[in-house]
């Protein structure tokens, strides 16, 4: 690696951040291709040209892979894009999808130094661009590893379970990666659509996976179809679970099972996975109405409320209980769904919804909201304002809510423990869940997080799993 | 990839498949249901488990043809592969209590009442059955549910065969003539298990009903499966789908089933004109 190598030294140039070039708002609130067009090359290397290079990269503190932000960067500003993607491979597997989807404003880019005073480098745009390069050379050329004769499975193809299973095919292990649904790639895939994350990109990641040896069986329910006990009757040496958090929340008001209520996992199934908006060329069909009303201001729904406008809603709105400043979405999901017409209802909350005498949805009841004193998260409580209530003229309503575990997994698995959120509870940082041989990582023990941090945990228990079995020969 | 190994046309519109899926085999229960998904576009359709051999690693189901994705599929045949069939979902039928029980089973509803006769007989319960169809050409698996029943009650809504009307006639007489009964489990459409509930109800007789509501996953996830039983709302898919009818909330079930009814048309008329290029007019739905 030529990290080491002494460079003359070179001055950043000041120059404002690089935009994102994109789809115009007008045209793309109405399609399904991606938003952001990543930057051209030259854009990308003058971007790169604005990192001071620190000594203590503040940066990598905040990204939880510890991706060497500082070295690959200094590599695009050098044009060497092969060298800045394998340092960005060193550290995360899944480049072209971090750089996509990581909250950076909370995560590297607000460590970033040049941040303090005004903007930080674009970090994830610079990431993305080095990965889709490099997709844009072909594939990946698969490391030659020696079999060890050792076999490990892995529950669930998200994030977490794929970044498990390529460390362990890296180190010899033969690994078979089971998913419950018909196609690998957990949220990536059913969850997140595809105008912010095009669904080629996972499916080059998961060739890239099956290039190492690693086998993908769709199809599989663990706890249904076969439970952990008998994958380790099967033979395998360990047990990796990376569930995810799947379980919808609704918020049990009156009217939530008329028709024209969704929780946002079944609205963003139907519409990525099955490809409703591609219906009738595709089989599964999904309605929306013509006012369609979000509840909730996270990724989710966000990605819901902008799936709503491009499937063909007149108006689409976002019904949430804080204020803007409480909003857990990525930053940019936010602006992009201002600019694509969405409309925010903030300091709102339903309380139930209205029905038409054959059960459709025809208006929601909501209440306006004021923000008291500071709850155990440390945000402002929102209070309902007595007598507020009004009714919201809306045919469609999408339950963003947040998301549990699973249970079928745990609820099958003898001493398989789990907290009162339905977590998996873990004994160690590597993720060693209260059965032997069984690790964890990703949403199934931290609840709903983050593509990164279900790759940084995946991550940490292929090594942990490596560590034992090498153990025990 | 899963094969067919064996098909036969029950009736015209529904069809029996022996499905090559051991790992599948090797768990199923009566009760329980896997969903499948037969061509790269399509839709995945869940499906009662109408039998299962763990040795020869198959699956037995029987498809009513009624929209596009059952006619899709009911148009395979043997060696064809389904692209996935996964399961076995749901909670298996409770096969508790001594009997003896009354099963009940509507059209398609007779093939997933059969696995639980065939149970309840294996481990010694009493086991008086009632089919129906609307006339005898449409009665399905007759002479299977004779072997694994005590007793074989049959309705046709015309008359063609046994009694002269729905099953609920039948059920109801039954309970009249005063025969012992611990509990009734039906399967069939919507309308008829919730004909059966109220048939019972007013005999505070345990009845079970399998509940049939559109879903994705069938694994918990998405939640389009939601029915609310005594009060509470449940998923079927992973709750079910057997409920106590008494306490499942059937007109909204109903209303729910038809969220997608004029996509389901569109999608069927899409196909026919694909099918026969829109000349044909045979009335065949296309394909044959
Ligand atoms: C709509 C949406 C938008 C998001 N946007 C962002 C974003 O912009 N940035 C970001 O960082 N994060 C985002 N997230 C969060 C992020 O996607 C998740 O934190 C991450 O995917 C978790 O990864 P995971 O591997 O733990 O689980 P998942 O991605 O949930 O994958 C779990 C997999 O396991 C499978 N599975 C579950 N149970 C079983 C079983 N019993 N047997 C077999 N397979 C099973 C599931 O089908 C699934 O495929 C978003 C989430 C959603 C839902
Ligand atoms: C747990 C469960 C077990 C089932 N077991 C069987 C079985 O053993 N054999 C069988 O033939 N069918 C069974 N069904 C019903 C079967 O899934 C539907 O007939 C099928 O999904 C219709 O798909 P389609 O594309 O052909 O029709 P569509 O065009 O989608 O629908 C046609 C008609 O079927 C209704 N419908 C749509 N989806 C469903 C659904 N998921 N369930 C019930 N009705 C639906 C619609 O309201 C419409 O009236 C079962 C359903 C469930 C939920
Ligand atoms: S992986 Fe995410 S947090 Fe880490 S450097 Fe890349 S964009 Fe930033
Ligand atoms: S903190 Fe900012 S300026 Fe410093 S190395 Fe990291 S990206 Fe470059
Ligand atoms: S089918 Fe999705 S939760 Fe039941």
């Amino acid at each position: 690696m030529a990290e080491n190598e002494t460079k003359p030294p070179r001055k950043p140039v000041k120059r404002p951040r690089a935009g994102m070039p994109s789809q115009d708002a007008a045209a793309r609130r109405r399609n399904f291709n991606e938003v952001a067009l990543g930057y051209p090359e030259d854009v990308a290397v003058a971007e790169a040209e604005r990192c001071l290079a620190c000594k203590n990269a503040a940066c990598r503190e905040g990204c939880p892979v510890e991706v060497k932000i500082p070295e690959f960067v200094a590599k695009v500003r050098e044009r060497d894009f092969r060298a800045a993607y394998d340092l960005l491979k060193d550290t995360n597997s899944l480049p072209a999808i971090c750089g996509r989807v990581c909250p950076q404003e909370t995560q590297c880019e607000e460590k970033c130094l040049l941040g303090k005073k005004g903007e930080p480098v674009a970090i994830g745009r610079l990431e993305r661009f080095v990965a889709d390069w490099a997709m844009a050379q072909g594939k990946d050329e698969p490391p030659k590893v020696q079999p060890n004769g050792k076999k490990v499975a892995v529950v669930g193809s998200g994030p977490a379970g794929l970044t498990c299973a390529g460390d362990l095919a890296k180190k010899g292990y033969k690994v078979t990666v089971f998913e419950a649904l018909h196609a690998p790639g957990g949220v990536l895939v059913y969850g997140i659509p595809e105008f912010r994350l095009p669904k080629r990109i996972v499916a080059q990641e998961i060739q890239n996976l099956e290039q190492l040896g690693v086998e993908v069986v769709c199809d599989v329910v663990v706890g249904r179809t076969i439970t952990v006990d008998e994958l380790f009757e099967e033979g395998y040496d360990a047990v990796f679970l990376g569930t995810g958090a799947g379980l919808p929340t609704f918020m049990n008001i009156p009217g939530e099972t008329l028709n024209g209520v969704y929780s946002a996992n079944e609205f963003l199934t139907r519409t990525n996975l099955m490809k409703a908006y591609l219906f009738p060329e595709w089989d599964t069909p999904t309605k929306v109405g013509k006012r369609v009303a979000v509840i909730g201001a996270g990724n989710v729904a966000m990605d819901s409320v902008r799936c709503a406008l491009r499937l063909g809603a007149e108006e689409a709105m976002i019904v949430y209980r804080r204020s803007e400043a409480e909003m857990p979405a990525r930053h940019e999901e936010v602006e992009h769904a201002k600019e694509e017409g969405v409309i925010f209802h903030t300091l709102t909350a339903p309380v139930r919804i209205l029905g038409d005498d054959e059960g459709w949805v025809k208006g929601m009841e909501c209440i306006r909201m004021e923000l008291g004193e500071p709850d155990a998260s440390g945000r402002r409580r929102p209070v309902p304002v007595k007598g507020s209530e009004f009714i919201l003229d809306v045919d469609t309503v999408v339950m963003a809510l947040g998301t549990t575990p699973n249970p079928l997994v745990s609820q099958t698995t003898p001493g398989l423990d789990v907290d009162k959120h339905g977590c998996l509870v873990v004994r160690d940082e590597n993720g060693l869940t209260t059965r032997e041989l069984v690790w964890a990582a990703g949403d199934a023990v931290t609840g709903a997080a983050t593509v990164i941090l279900a790759m940084g945990g995946g991550k940490k228990a292929a090594a942990a799993i490596d560590e034992v079995l090498r153990g025990k020969e | 990839m899963f094969k067919i190994l064996k098909k036969r046309e029950l009736t015209p519109v529904t069809k029996l498949f022996v499905v090559s899926a051991p790992m599948v085999a090797r768990k199923a229960q009566p009760g329980q249901f896997v969903i499948i998904r037969v061509v790269p576009n399509g839709e995945r359709i869940p499906l009662t488990v109408a039998d299962a051999d763990p040795e020869a690693g198959t699956v037995t189901i029987v498809i009513q043809e009624v929209g596009k994705t059952s006619r899709l599929a009911g148009a395979m045949d043997e060696g064809d592969e389904m692209l996935d069939f996964v399961g076995p979902l749901g909670r298996p039928a409770p096969l508790t209590g001594k009997g003896p029980v009354v099963l009940v089973g509507g059209g398609f509803g007779v093939a997933p009442i059969y696995p639980i006769a065939k149970a309840l007989r294996a481990k010694g319960v009493k086991v008086i059955s009632i089919i129906g169809a609307r006339t005898e050409d449409l009665l399905i698996l007759s002479e299977e549910m004779a072997s694994v029943s005590d007793e074989l009650l049959v309705a046709t809504d015309d008359g063609s065969r046994g009694h002269h009307g729905f099953v609920t006639d039948v059920l109801k007489q039954l309970i009249d003539s005063g025969r012992e009964i611990e509990q009734v489990i039906a399967i069939g459409p919507m309308v008829m298990m919730r004909a059966v509930g109220r048939v019972t109800e007013p005999y505070k007789l345990k009845t079970l009903v399998s509940v049939d509501p559109i879903m994705v996953d069938g694994t918990g996830m998405c939640g389009a499966c939601r029915l609310t039983v005594g009060g509470e709302v449940k998923f079927a898919c992973v709750d079910g789908p057997i409920f106590d009818a008494h306490e499942v909330d059937f007109d909204e079930a109903v209303r729910r089933g038809k969220i997608y009814a004029a996509e389901q048309r569109l999608a069927v008329e899409k196909m026919e004109k694909e099918q026969c290029g829109g000349k044909c007019a045979c009335g065949c739905g296309g394909g044959r």
